[in-house]
């Protein structure tokens, strides 16, 4: 393959992911993310420049087309991250060369920049965190504006994408019926939605705070109940 | 009588060619599992009394031994378990769960057994395999070599079968049920008669006399059959005598045998073919096929053998690998999945999880998709099942093969094989550090090995060391193996199994390796870091300090699996350089079960930065915590191992998911176990095991065995019960690679 110039910077790869997405996919986590979620399990990629790997696109696909055998009708690839869409270059280069191999895309997005078009042109598949509906929320959640993660879904609405949403269930923060209604009204008149995942908050993340010595904001916080989260997600489909 | 009524084909009829009957005879089923059924009160009743005796026997070690009897066919009485409720018969003695004596193999482990479970053996039985009859053991002991012996004492070789049965040989029980005693005696009568005609040299009187033993097998097995009031002379008649003739003939095999793996074959697509008549015949119902099965089922499931606590642990958990392999396709690529493959699995919700029988799927890419969903349901709710590519075994070995023990094919009654034991290979590297000198024991292993006294391995130099190692002991290992399978042949030969196979059978000898793994990271140490040995005041490796980072194998990173497909092929061509008994043929496994633990305890520290007995990865799997990349990169470095030309005994792959990184629902989790099935054989991998289990299950059945009756998981190649695990062994699974989702 005649290599690009432009290079990604990746944070670690997950060559069997089981839970991004449909069938097995290949996930890229990508460095570098404006949100500082407050239960952030991947806090090592939110620092720009800082990641592990940096690599050229075709290399990149070579690693994944190594793994082929295993994403059969439905896997593929998935570029998480951080927030995949910071690294826009790399990114559109990456799927333009699945879209060539014929590989399954699919980006696991905050929806948090403001320049993603010909990114959605390229992938097939749209897994929007949808961190919170009402911005005091997602302000309380991730230290920004509610308004980029809006205009991006509504992008994606236009475009027409194939969407799952995903929506972190944490204790005490928003594991009452009552916001589980509200997300339900949020989300009722949106289309091509697939998918709507609670995903019940647990603390494996906390020794990687340790690590690279930052403050855990919810400290002593349980992890969620998923019991509970089953009973929230039956509210949810019950549609 | 219409022993063959509706069964399509001739060839099968005047020779003997079950495989021939199979591909004629068979119905192909490609529906879903809704047909099956639960079981029926006979086979609760049956299987809540095996339970409590299981039970019983956990907490005792045995639950009994029959000391004045000397193993065979037909030397017990007919034994019982609830006779109105039974609808297979026959138990290996008089009683269940009670074991036999069989001195054949040698009398050390005889003695030993009955002494750690507080039993004493019969004053004249003893008397007489001391004084007048040898044994194996004896035979071997009289001729091993002096290399061998050292080799054997420090754990170069391991696992040798010198002192009990050798096991991995499948006899093909289902030609009992195809033609009846009475015709398997004239076949053999034919063919001593045809040697007769040839020079009798020794290779053919050897002969005469095993035909003339199988011809005697035979008898016994039909008298055997006869005390339980059935008449095996003839075919089998339906489906319940089919099932019932197969039975006879497996447990004949281990009635006169305690071999390590007596493993059954392929027997379910043959009998659905029964099954099927049956049910077209209007004289059994779904329920009563299901309760035939359930109940063949748990007779196997009551297999026993008398070992030491040792070889239990070893090998963990009292095992005895009653393999059956289920599924795969004909020549012509057609599946062999029947109505009978989905009931023999079915057996693990009706009669709830088990180790044994060892159920074993031949895993193609063209099964029907409903089947391959069925398995991936009950692996992911049992932990039960061991995964093989038909696709890479098929070539080599035809449409009617069946596994032994957990991955070496063998085509049904054509071939057999002499199993071999492991060689150490982690060990033999050290030896070509070390100048041929064990590093735990001291003492010249290996002569002729120039000792290293670099301050920095060389990889090349290490490389040509070890090539020397290792050519000495190939010729160690394979006069080890000639010994004792001449030997057994002599004093332990397995006359039932034998005469359920072809005169002229076809031999493998499969070799063995174990420390794969780590020998690979050490080299690849080697080669790309920096390793400094530590040695003590004699010159050996006590430790060795890395500096600097080397490809791991389990990261599908070519540089170091390159190692490892090269480091097989090497052992193999080494391997070959000797002639073997009987003219096998050389086959090489990648396989451990579950005596990486103790190897690994055998063995100094490594040049990869492994502890001086830290247990190895078992099999062919990476060590853990040295995959940096995931699972599909691990599967595809075990995968890149070849096992045409190289390793044709199999290469043996662990696998251990939680459910949650499985996928977030049921239908989730079956359609990616069944993509990582597919994807892993298509680059045509061997074996796989799955275990779909959470670590804090494992750790909370640790501390609270009874909320756990029945957790099976998968181990190298076998199941176990993971409550007969020693704790050590507990916790080495725990500590392997976890795929979790983080």
């Amino acid at each position: 393959m005649k290599k690009s110039k432009v290079l990604g910077d990746i944070s670690s790869i997950e060559t069997m992911g089981l839970v991004d997405g449909p069938g097995i996919r290949f996930v890229v986590f990508l460095q570098g993310c404006p949100l500082r979620c407050k239960y952030c399990h991947n806090p090592e990629t939110w620092a720009n420049k800082e990641g592990n790997i940096k690599m050229t696109p075709e290399d990149l696909m070579e690693q994944v087309l190594r793994y082929k055998n295993y994403y059969g009708s439905d896997g593929g690839v998935t570029f998480s991250g951080g927030e995949p869409l910071v690294q826009k270059e790399f990114l559109v280069e990456c799927l333009k060369l699945c879209k060539k191999y014929k590989i399954n895309s699919a980006i696991d997005t905050a929806g948090s920049t403001n320049d993603y078009n010909e990114i959605l042109d390229l992938v097939d598949l749209v897994i929007l965190d949808i961190k919170a509906y009402r911005n005091e929320d997602y302000k309380n959640i991730t230290g920004k504006n509610i308004d980029n993660s809006l205009k991006f879904l509504y992008a994606c609405q236009n475009k027409n994408k194939k969407m799952w949403l995903r929506t972190v269930i944490v204790p005490g923060v928003n594991d009452t019926k009552e916001y589980i209604i509200g997300l339900k009204n949020f989300i009722k008149d949106l289309k091509n939605i697939e998918k709507i995942e609670l995903m019940p908050y647990h603390t494996f993340g906390i020794d990687k705070y340790k690590k690279l010595g930052l403050p855990y904001k919810l400290d002593g916080v349980k992890p969620m109940d998923s019991d509970k989260c089953v009973e929230l997600q039956k509210i949810l489909d019950n549609r | 009588m219409d022993y063959y009524r509706g069964f399509r084909g001739d060839n099968w009829k005047d020779k003997i060619n079950v495989s021939d009957f199979i591909i004629n005879n068979y119905t192909l089923y490609e529906g879903d599992d809704k047909f099956l059924v639960g079981p029926t009160d006979k086979t609760k009743k049956v299987w809540s009394k095996c339970e409590k005796l299981i039970q019983e026997e956990l907490k005792k070690g045995i639950l009994d031994v029959d000391t004045k009897t000397v193993s065979g066919i037909n030397n017990y009485a007919p034994g019982y378990i609830d006779k109105d409720n039974e609808v297979i018969f026959g138990l290996q003695t008089d009683a269940p769960l009670k074991r036999i004596v069989n001195p054949f193999g040698g009398v050390r482990m005889v003695r030993e057994s009955l002494k750690a479970y507080g039993y004493t053996w019969d004053k004249d039985v003893e008397e007489k395999f001391t004084k007048y009859r040898k044994t194996h053991n004896d035979g071997v002991f009289d001729a091993y070599t002096s290399d061998i012996r050292k080799a054997r004492h420090v754990g170069l070789l391991t696992g040798l079968p010198d002192a009990y049965g050798r096991g991995r040989i499948i006899g093909d029980y289902r030609r009992i049920a195809l033609y009846g005693i009475n015709f398997l005696v004239e076949e053999k009568k034919k063919d001593l008669l045809e040697l007769e005609k040839v020079e009798i040299t020794e290779e053919i009187i050897r002969l005469r006399e095993e035909v003339s033993m199988q011809i005697k097998a035979l008898g016994e097995i039909k008298d055997m059959a006869a005390s339980y009031g059935f008449d095996i002379s003839m075919p089998a008649l339906n489906a319940k005598e089919a099932t019932q003739w197969v039975y006879f003939g497996y447990l004949a095999a281990i009635k006169e045998n305690n071999g390590a793996a007596m493993s059954l074959g392929r027997t379910s697509t043959f009998l659905d073919i029964y099954i099927e008549r049956d049910l077209k015949e209007g004289t059994i119902t779904e329920e009563e096929a299901q309760e035939i099965v359930d109940q063949f089922i748990i007779k196997l499931r009551l297999a026993r053998h008398l070992r030491t606590p040792e070889y239990n642990d070893l090998f963990a958990g009292d095992p005895t690998w009653v393999t059956e392999s289920i599924g795969g396709l004909t020549s012509d690529l057609k599946p062999l999945v029947t109505k009978n493959s989905f009931r023999y699995l079915h057996t693990l919700i009706n009669l709830s999880s088990s180790p044994e029988p060892n159920l074993t799927v031949l895993w193609s890419e063209k099964l029907p998709i409903n089947f391959k969903k069925y398995c991936a349901k009950i692996s992911i709710l049992t932990d039960s099942i061991q995964y093989e590519n038909d696709d890479v075994m098929r070539p080599l070995y035809g449409d009617d093969y069946a596994i032994a023990c957990c991955v070496s094919a063998m085509r049904v009654g054509r071939d057999m094989q002499f199993f071999g034991a492991r060689c150490n290979l982690a060990k033999a590297l050290l030896y070509s550090i070390n100048g041929g000198v064990d590093e735990v024991k001291g003492g010249l292993i290996v002569e002729d090995i120039d000792k290293m006294d670099d301050e920095i391995l060389d990889y090349d130099k290490v490389m040509k060391s070890y090539d020397k190692v290792l050519e000495k002991v190939a010729k160690t290992y394979v006069d080890a193996m000639n010994i004792i399978h001449y030997m057994h042949d002599k004093y332990a030969y397995e006359a039932g199994q034998m005469a359920l196979h072809d005169t002229n059978v076809n031999r493998l000898m499969a070799f063995g390796v174990a420390g794969f793994s780590v020998a690979i990271d050490s080299l690849s140490a080697i080669k790309y870091a920096k390793v400094k040995p530590i040695r003590n005041e004699e010159g050996i490796t006590t430790d060795f300090e890395i500096e600097g980072d080397f490809p791991k194998y389990g990261n599908d990173d070519d540089r170091v699996d390159e190692i490892g497909v090269n480091l097989a092929k090497l052992f193999i061509e080494k391997l070959r350089k000797h002639k073997l008994y009987k003219n096998a043929k050389h086959t090489l496994s990648i396989l451990t079960i579950t005596s990486n633990v103790v190897y690994g305890k055998k063995t100094g520290a490594t040049p990869d930065g492994r502890s001086a007995g830290v247990a190895f990865a078992p099999g062919a799997n990476p060590m853990h915590g040295r995959d940096a990349s995931g699972a599909l990169a691990s599967l595809n470095s075990v995968a890149k191992i070849p096992y045409a030309g190289v390793c044709e005994d199999g290469i043996s792959n662990t696998f251990s998911i939680t459910p949650n990184a499985l996928g977030h629902t049921e239908d989730e989790r079956i359609t990616n176990l069944v993509a990582l099935l597919d994807g892993y054989f298509k680059q045509m991998a061997h074996h796989l095991n799955v275990n779909v289990l959470n670590r804090e299950t494992l750790i909370d059945a640790m501390d609270h065995p009874e909320k756990y009756p029945t957790l099976t998981i998968r181990v190298s190649g076998y199941a176990v019960w993971f409550n007969r695990l020693s704790r050590e062994k507990q916790l080495e699974v725990i500590s392997r690679t976890f795929h979790e989702k983080i």
